[in-house]
């Protein structure tokens, strides 16, 4: 590998790009890939986005010979807007999916580090808290609190970003009010049908825990390319 | 003499083999390609050495390094990146202590 090489390859992950080196086995020559950038479709470029969508790095097959496709994501993170009950079971679930997680709510009575140990609190507002914070297409985020004034704001920057999994808890009922509130905003359907509503797989989830398993459920599932919705 | 510290996640292993290079010495990256059956570290897994055979990261776990670093000394010199290819039986797994079995490719070559 060149030097040079490497050292793109360092500065695109210091800057959490999702980045895929790829390398002919045979002639050893090198290139560093940013499938995601593109909109380019050939065998080597749509390799490189499954083998980053899977986490896994992959080999194929060229006229040029086999190449290896070494993959560097940036980390999961993901953000819970509302430190209600449900995300007290859903952090450690997430954390120990290796996400890094970050609880987002302005309510200090909330968002305490005694109902939160071991997790990164934010009192602030969640777009105050986004716009510092930049989801990005390794994030997941899920808004929690039943509370518009909360929700909202969190859910248009989240249809602003380029996160993978955007989830709201909710009935059916308060999802469709939701809908009219962000047209109104200015979102499309389109945009709209981002957002996993009612929140979670349907797994017949009661309790705070079985809803945490449910969401978990569903953001793996969005993230490994598995979902049914 | 040769250290490991197989627990430095993999940015901190490139960051080494750039900070070595850095200082001038030779360098060679070794990365796991291709596994079979339950070998110890995934693909992508990545060891870095430099010539005097000090190294971080690993590809097996302690399995094959000194193998893979007697070719990657050959490597530094010759500057032509290589494939190598074990099969750790399960008679080995059972000498080293180790739950192998599998099969690994390791792609070896040097920054230069």
């Amino acid at each position: 590998m060149k030097t040079a090489l490497l050292e793109d390859l360092q500065k695109a992950r210091a800057e959490k790009r999702q980045v895929v080196l790829a390398t002919n086995l045979t002639s050893g020559e090198q290139k560093l890939l940013y499938p995601f950038e593109s909109k380019e479709i050939y065998d080597v470029i749509e390799a490189a986005r499954g083998a980053l969508r899977n986490d896994k790095p992959t080999t194929v097959e060229t006229e040029d010979g086999p190449v290896f496709l070494n993959i560097f994501n940036p980390p999961l993170r993901l953000f819970i807007v509302g430190a209600v009950h449900i995300a007290q079971a859903l952090v450690p679930m997430a954390a120990g999916a290796d996400y890094e997680v970050t609880v987002i709510d302005p309510r200090r009575s909330f968002g305490s580090s005694f109902r939160f140990p071991n997790v990164t609190l934010d009192d602030r507002w969640p777009d105050d808290a986004f716009a510092d914070l930049h989801p990005d297409r390794r994030s997941a985020i899920v808004t929690l609190t039943h509370d518009a004034k909360l929700d909202d704001p969190a859910l248009q920057y989240a249809l602003r970003s380029d996160a993978f999994y955007i989830g709201a808890l909710g009935s059916g009922r308060t999802h469709a009010k939701r809908q009219q509130r962000l047209q109104k905003a200015g979102f499309s359907d389109e945009d709209f049908a981002r957002i996993h509503g009612p929140i979670g797989l349907d797994i017949g989830a009661k309790s705070p825990a079985e809803i945490a398993i449910s969401i978990m459920a569903e953001i793996t599932a969005v993230l490994r390319g598995k979902a049914g919705s | 003499m040769t250290e490991t510290t197989s627990a430095l996640p993999a940015d901190d292993i490139l960051a080494q083999a750039l900070a070595w290079r850095k200082d001038g010495r030779k360098v060679a990256l070794a990365t796991v390609i291709t596994t079979w059956g339950s070998a110890p570290r995934p693909a992508g897994s990545q060891l870095a050495i430099d010539e005097t055979g000090r190294m971080v990261g690993s590809v097996s776990g302690g399995c094959v390094e000194g193998a893979v670093i007697q070719e990657a000394l050959e490597i530094i010199e010759s500057g032509k990146p290589k494939t190598l290819e074990f099969g750790v039986t399960n008679d080995e797994a059972w000498e080293v202590g180790l739950a192998c079995g599998g099969k690994i490719n390791v792609f070896v070559e040097k920054l230069d």
